[in-house]
C-alpha cells in the first residue's frame, strides 16, 4: 500500500473513533432497555422448576383467564376487520363532509389512556350509565362481564386494521375496481376479486397488530370487568392478580407464557412487513 | 501544472472494473465532457476527482497540487449533481449562502456574492423561495449558483441536465457554456449525449467501460474517431457488413462494391463499415463511383432535412438528404437507386460489433 | 382519490358510509362526548375543584413531568438508533432490528413484571443500587424504565424510515461545500429529521401519559410519591369516587387531543418542503 492509501485511510480512523463510541452507546441501551429483562423472565420463571411452572398453567382460573383472552382476541379481529375495512374503503373511495373530521377520530384510541377508556365505558354502559341504564332494566349485564370487556378491547384495537388497509387502497386508486366494472362485476364480486386481494397484505399486518394488542390489552378490560376470577379475568388480569397476591410462581409463568407468543407473532408480524413492502410495488 | 491532472486512476467495485488506469489532463480554464454511455464510468470518474469516491489506485491533481488524500471538503471544488441536491428546507438564498458561511465570510460579504450569483443565474426575485417552488430548470441554476458561490478551483457538473427535458436541455447547456465563458473556471461535466457534449465542450474525452477512447474537440472526435465505439457513438452512424478483398470492398449481400484498399486490415476478413447517414449520396443512376445498389423503403420528412430509410444487401441504412436535393430529383418508396459514400470508416468485425449494434439499438438509432 | 361521480348516493354506498358513521359513532364519538359531559355536569368550578385536589394533582404533575422526560431522552436515543441501525452494519443487525419491535409485542403487564424481577429489591441489580441508596423499583426510576421500554419503539420507528429515504446527495454537496461531518449533521441531515424526530417524541409522550399496565406493577403506587395519574383514576373509580375520577381523566383526555393536534401539525411540516 503506498502512501497516499495509508493517508486516506487514516482520515477515514477518525471518523472511525466516533463511530465506535456511538455503536457501543445503542449497543449498551438496546441490551440493557430489551435484552436484559427478556433473559430475566425466562431465567426467573424456570428457576420455580419446570413443574411448577405447569402446574401454575393448568389451574382451572390460568385455563379460564387464557380461554378467556383467546375468545376476546378472536371477536375483536372478526369485528374490528370488518369494520376496519368497512371504514378505510369509505374513506379512501368516498367524498362526504366531514370526511377528513372521521379520519382523524380513527387516531384517538391511540392517544387515550386505557384507564380513560375503560372509564369511558363504564359512564356509558355500567347500570346507571347513558346506555347501561336501559339494559339493566333488561338485566342485561355489560359492565363485569364479557359484552363490556369486548367493547373496551374494541376501542384499543379500532385503528390497526383500518390504518393498514387505508393507504394501501389510496395507492391502488379506484382505476382497477372502475375496470372491473366495464367488464361486468358486480359490487360484489369487484370487491372480492379485485379490492381484496390488493389489499390483504395490509390487511394481514393490521390483524396481527389487532391480536397483539388485544392479548396484551390490560388497563381498559381492568376497569371494565372487575377482574372477577373464573369469571371476567383475561390472561394479563390474571397475571396482575397473581402478582398483587404474591403469587409469583404462577404471575411470572403465565407471564413467560404470553411473552413466549408475543415473540413468535413478533416474528409473524416482521414476515408481513416485509411481504407488505414488496407487495406494494 | 494548472487544471486537472487525472494520472492511472483505477477504481474497483469488488470484482468489476469501473474505471480502468484512466489518465487525462485538462487545461486550465477549458470546459471538458466526459462523454460515454450509462455504466462507462464517467460518473465514478467525475466523483473521484471531486473526492466523492476513493481510488484504488492513481493520482488527482487541482492547479498543481496533489489533493488524492484529501477529502472533498478540502479540494475547493464546485459540484453539481443530476438531482441538483438542494437543501430542501433553505431558501434559494441560503443555498447559495452555505458555502460562504462554512468559510466564515462575514455577513456583508455574503450578500454581496448572493446578489452578484442570484444576478448570474437570472433568478433575481426568487432568492426567498423553496426549492419545492421551482422548476427543474430554477433548481438547477440554484445548484450551480451554490457551487460557485465560494469561488471553486474547478467545477465538476454530473449529468447537470440529466433529469429536465429535451428543450430546457438545450437552453440550459447553451447557457452553461456562455456562464463558462464568462467565469473561466476550469469544468468537467459528465453527459450521455453527444450532441450536447459536441455543442458546448472545448474537449471531449470519450469513455467507454472504465477506459478512455479518444481525447479530442468535438471535429476531432466526429471526423476522425479512433475506434469502432467512438465513431459509432459520437454522432449517428450507419452500421453495414461487408467483407475485405484484395482491391475492393465488397458489400454483404449485394453485387455492390468499393474500389478501395483497406490500409490496415488484411483482406478476406470480415469487416463493419462506418458511414454517417449524411455521408450516402443517393442516385438514380449508377455512376463509376457508386455502384451500391439500393432500395428505398421509407421517406420521411424531418422539418430541415429528409431521412430516408434504404435497404442495401442485408443491410438497413439511413441518409439525411437536404430539401433542395430531394426536391429537384425526388424518389419513389420501392424504387431501386445507387447510394454512394462520402466518407466512411472501416473498422474489424469482432465480437465488438455486436457490442456495437445493441448499443445502438438502445440509443435509438437503429431499430 | 376522489370519487368524483356526481350521481345519487347509491345504497351500495350509503350502506358502508352508514355502517361507518354509526361503529365510529358509537365506539369512539359517544364514549367522549359521555365522559365530557359527566366531567362539566357539575359546573366549570366543580371540575376545577376535583383537578386540583392534593393527590390527583400531584399525580397528574407527576405524570406530566415523567413523560415530558421521557420523551427528551428518547429523543437522543431514539435517533441515535435509527442512525445506527441505518447507516452501519455489524453482526445481529437484523436481529436487533426485529427486537426493536418487542414492546409492541409484550402485553404491559409482561413488561412489569419483567422490571419487577431484574431490579426488583431482590434482584442482584437492584440490591446493589439499593445498597448505593437509589431505589428503583418501587420509586421513580423504576417508572421511567417502564415508560423507556414501552416506547421506545415509537422514538426509533419515527426516524428510521425518514433517515433510509434521505438522498445521499444533499450530504455530499454540503461535503463539496466545504462543511465538516458535525456541521453537516446540524445544518443539512438534523433539520430533515426534525419532524419525525418530534413525532416520535410526540408519540413517547402521549403513550406515557396514558400508560398503566407496566406502572402499576412496577411504582408501588403511593400517593405522593409514585402515583401517576391513570392509577390515581383507577384507585378513584374503585373507591366510587366518580368526581375526581372524572376530573383527571378529563385532563389526560384534553392532553391527547392537544398531542394528536400537534401530531397532525407535524405530518403537514414534514411534507411542505416535499416536492
Amino acid at each position: 500500500m503506498s502512501d497516499e492509501h495509508r493517508c486516506v485511510e487514516l482520515t477515514r480512523s477518525r471518523h472511525r473513533i466516533g463511530q465506535w463510541l456511538l455503536l457501543s452507546f445503542v449497543l449498551i441501551w438496546f441490551f440493557i432497555l430489551i435484552l436484559t429483562p427478556l433473559i430475566g423472565i425466562i431465567k426467573a420463571t424456570f428457576s420455580q422448576g419446570i413443574e411448577a411452572v405447569k402446574s401454575s398453567l393448568a389451574t382451572p382460573a390460568s385455563m379460564h383467564a387464557f380461554w378467556l383472552t383467546l375468545v376476546i382476541t378472536a371477536s375483536a379481529v372478526v369485528l374490528n376487520t370488518l369494520f376496519g375495512t368497512i371504514l378505510a374503503v369509505v374513506l379512501a373511495r368516498q367524498n362526504f363532509k366531514g370526511k377528513l373530521f372521521l379520519e382523524s377520530l380513527l387516531d384517538l384510541p391511540f392517544a387515550v389512556s386505557p384507564i380513560v377508556a375503560g372509564f369511558m365505558f363504564i359512564l356509558l354502559f355500567g347500570p346507571r350509565g347513558w346506555i347501561g341504564n336501559w339494559f339493566s332494566s333488561l338485566n342485561i349485564k355489560i359492565i363485569y362481564a364479557f359484552p363490556g370487556m369486548l367493547i373496551a378491547t374494541l376501542f384499543v384495537t379500532l385503528p390497526f386494521v383500518a390504518r393498514e388497509v387505508l393507504p394501501v387502497l389510496r395507492e391502488f386508486g379506484p382505476e382497477q375496481e372502475e375496470t372491473a366494472s366495464t367488464l361486468g362485476a358486480s359490487q360484489w364480486q369487484t370487491f372480492w376479486r379485485v379490492t381484496l386481494p390488493s389489499i390483504k397484505w395490509g390487511m394481514a399486518y393490521g390483524v396481527t397488530l389487532t391480536i397483539a394488542r388485544s392479548i396484551g390489552e390490560f388497563g381498559a378490560v381492568l376497569v371494565v370487568s372487575g377482574s372477577i376470577i373464573n369469571k371476567t379475568q383475561t390472561a394479563t388480569l390474571r397475571i396482575h392478580d397473581q402478582f398483587t397476591d404474591f403469587n409469583y410462581a404462577g404471575a411470572f409463568s403465565a407471564a413467560l407464557l404470553l411473552a413466549a407468543f408475543s415473540f413468535f407473532l413478533l416474528n409473524i408480524i416482521q414476515y408481513i412487513y416485509k411481504n407488505k413492502g414488496s407487495a406494494s410495488t | 501544472m494548472s487544471g486537472i491532472r487525472v494520472e492511472s486512476v483505477t477504481k474497483k467495485f469488488g470484482d468489476f472494473v469501473a474505471v480502468d488506469d484512466v489518465s487525462f489532463a485538462v487545461e486550465e480554464g477549458e470546459l471538458v465532457a466526459l462523454l460515454g454511455p450509462s455504466g462507462s464510468g464517467k460518473s465514478t470518474i467525475l466523483r473521484i476527482v471531486a473526492g466523492l469516491e476513493t481510488q484504488d489506485h492513481g493520482h488527482v491533481y487541482l492547479t498543481g497540487e496533489d489533493v488524492t488524500s484529501l477529502s472533498p471538503q478540502k479540494r475547493k471544488i464546485g459540484f453539481v449533481f443530476q438531482h441538483y441536491a438542494l437543501f430542501k428546507h433553505m431558501t434559494v438564498e441560503k443555498n447559495i449562502a452555505f458555502g460562504l458561511e462554512i468559510r466564515k465570510k462575514n455577513k456583508t460579504q455574503i450578500k454581496k456574492k448572493i446578489a452578484e450569483l442570484i444576478d448570474l443565474v437570472k433568478l433575481n426575485g426568487y432568492e426567498k423561495h423553496y426549492p419545492s417552488q421551482l422548476s427543474g430548470g430554477q433548481r438547477q441554476r440554484v445548484a450551480l449558483a451554490r457551487a460557485l458561490a465560494p469561488e471553486p478551483k474547478v467545477l465538476l457538473l454530473d449529468e447537470p441536465f440529466g433529469s429536465l427535458d429535451a428543450k430546457v436541455r438545450k437552453n440550459l447547456a447553451k447557457w452553461i457554456r456562455h456562464l463558462h465563458d464568462r467565469i473561466r473556471v476550469t469544468s468537467i461535466f459528465v453527459t450521455h449525449d453527444q450532441s450536447e457534449a459536441m455543442e458546448i465542450a472545448d474537449k471531449i474525452i470519450v469513455v467507454n467501460r472504465g477506459r478512455v477512447e479518444q481525447i479530442g474537440n468535438a471535429s476531432e472526435v466526429y471526423e476522425h474517431p479512433k475506434s469502432k465505439f467512438v465513431a459509432s457513438f459520437v454522432g449517428n452512424v450507419n452500421v453495414i457488413n461487408g467483407r475485405t478483398y484484395l482491391s475492393h470492398i465488397a458489400i454483404e449481400g449485394t453485387e455492390g462494391r468499393i474500389s478501395q484498399k483497406t490500409e490496415d486490415i488484411p483482406e478476406d476478413h470480415d469487416i463493419v463499415l462506418l458511414v454517417r447517414p449524411e455521408e450516402v449520396v443517393i442516385e438514380k443512376k449508377a455512376s463509376k463511383d457508386s455502384s451500391i445498389p439500393a432500395e428505398i423503403e421509407e421517406i420521411h420528412y424531418r422539418g430541415s432535412f429528409y431521412e430516408v430509410d434504404l435497404r442495401i444487401g442485408a443491410n438497413d441504412i439511413k441518409s439525411f438528404v437536404q430539401k433542395e436535393r430531394y426536391k429537384s430529383n425526388p424518389w419513389t418508396v420501392g424504387e431501386h437507386v445507387f447510394v454512394l459514400f462520402t466518407q466512411f470508416k472501416v473498422f474489424e468485425a469482432s465480437e465488438g460489433h455486436q457490442a456495437i449494434h445493441r448499443m445502438l439499438k438502445q440509443l435509438g438509432y437503429i431499430e | 382519490m376522489k370519487n368524483n361521480r356526481a350521481t345519487a348516493l347509491a345504497p351500495s354506498e350509503m350502506i358502508p358510509r352508514s355502517l361507518s358513521l354509526f361503529y365510529i359513532g358509537f365506539l369512539i364519538v359517544l364514549p367522549i362526548v359521555a365522559i365530557t359531559a359527566e366531567a362539566f355536569k357539575g359546573g366549570l368550578l366543580n371540575l376545577f375543584h376535583q383537578i386540583t385536589l392534593p393527590e390527583g394533582l400531584y399525580a397528574l404533575k407527576l405524570t406530566f413531568f415523567l413523560a415530558l422526560f421521557l420523551a427528551l431522552i428518547n429523543i437522543v436515543t431514539g435517533t441515535a438508533t435509527a442512525w445506527v441501525l441505518v447507516r452501519y452494519s455489524f453482526p445481529f443487525k437484523t436481529f436487533m432490528n426485529a427486537l426493536i419491535d418487542i414492546p409492541f409485542a409484550i402485553p404491559t403487564v409482561v413488561t412489569g413484571i419483567m422490571l419487577v424481577l431484574l431490579y426488583g429489591p431482590n434482584s442482584p441489580i437492584g440490591s446493589f443500587f439499593e445498597k448505593q441508596g437509589i431505589e428503583i423499583i418501587f420509586n421513580k426510576p423504576g417508572i421511567i424504565l417502564a415508560l423507556l421500554f414501552v416506547t421506545f419503539p415509537f422514538a426509533v420507528r419515527s426516524v428510521q424510515p425518514v433517515l433510509m429515504e434521505m438522498e445521499k446527495d444533499m450530504e455530499e454537496a454540503a461535503q463539496t461545500l466545504g462543511a465538516s461531518r458535525t456541521t453537516i449533521f446540524f445544518r443539512v441531515i438534523l433539520p430533515t429529521l426534525l419532524p419525525s424526530i418530534l413525532t416520535g417524541a410526540a408519540l413517547s409522550f402521549s403513550r406515557a401519559l396514558g400508560e398503566f399496565g407496566s406502572i402499576v406493577i412496577v411504582a408501588g403506587n403511593i400517593p405522593f410519591k409514585t402515583q401517576v395519574a391513570s392509577v390515581y383514576i383507577y384507585g378513584e373509580i374503585e373507591s366510587a369516587n366518580i368526581q375526581s375520577a372524572l376530573g383527571t381523566a378529563v385532563v389526560l383526555l384534553f392532553s391527547s387531543f392537544v398531542v394528536l393536534f400537534f401530531l397532525n401539525i407535524l405530518q403537514k411540516w414534514s411534507h411542505k418542503h416535499e416536492r
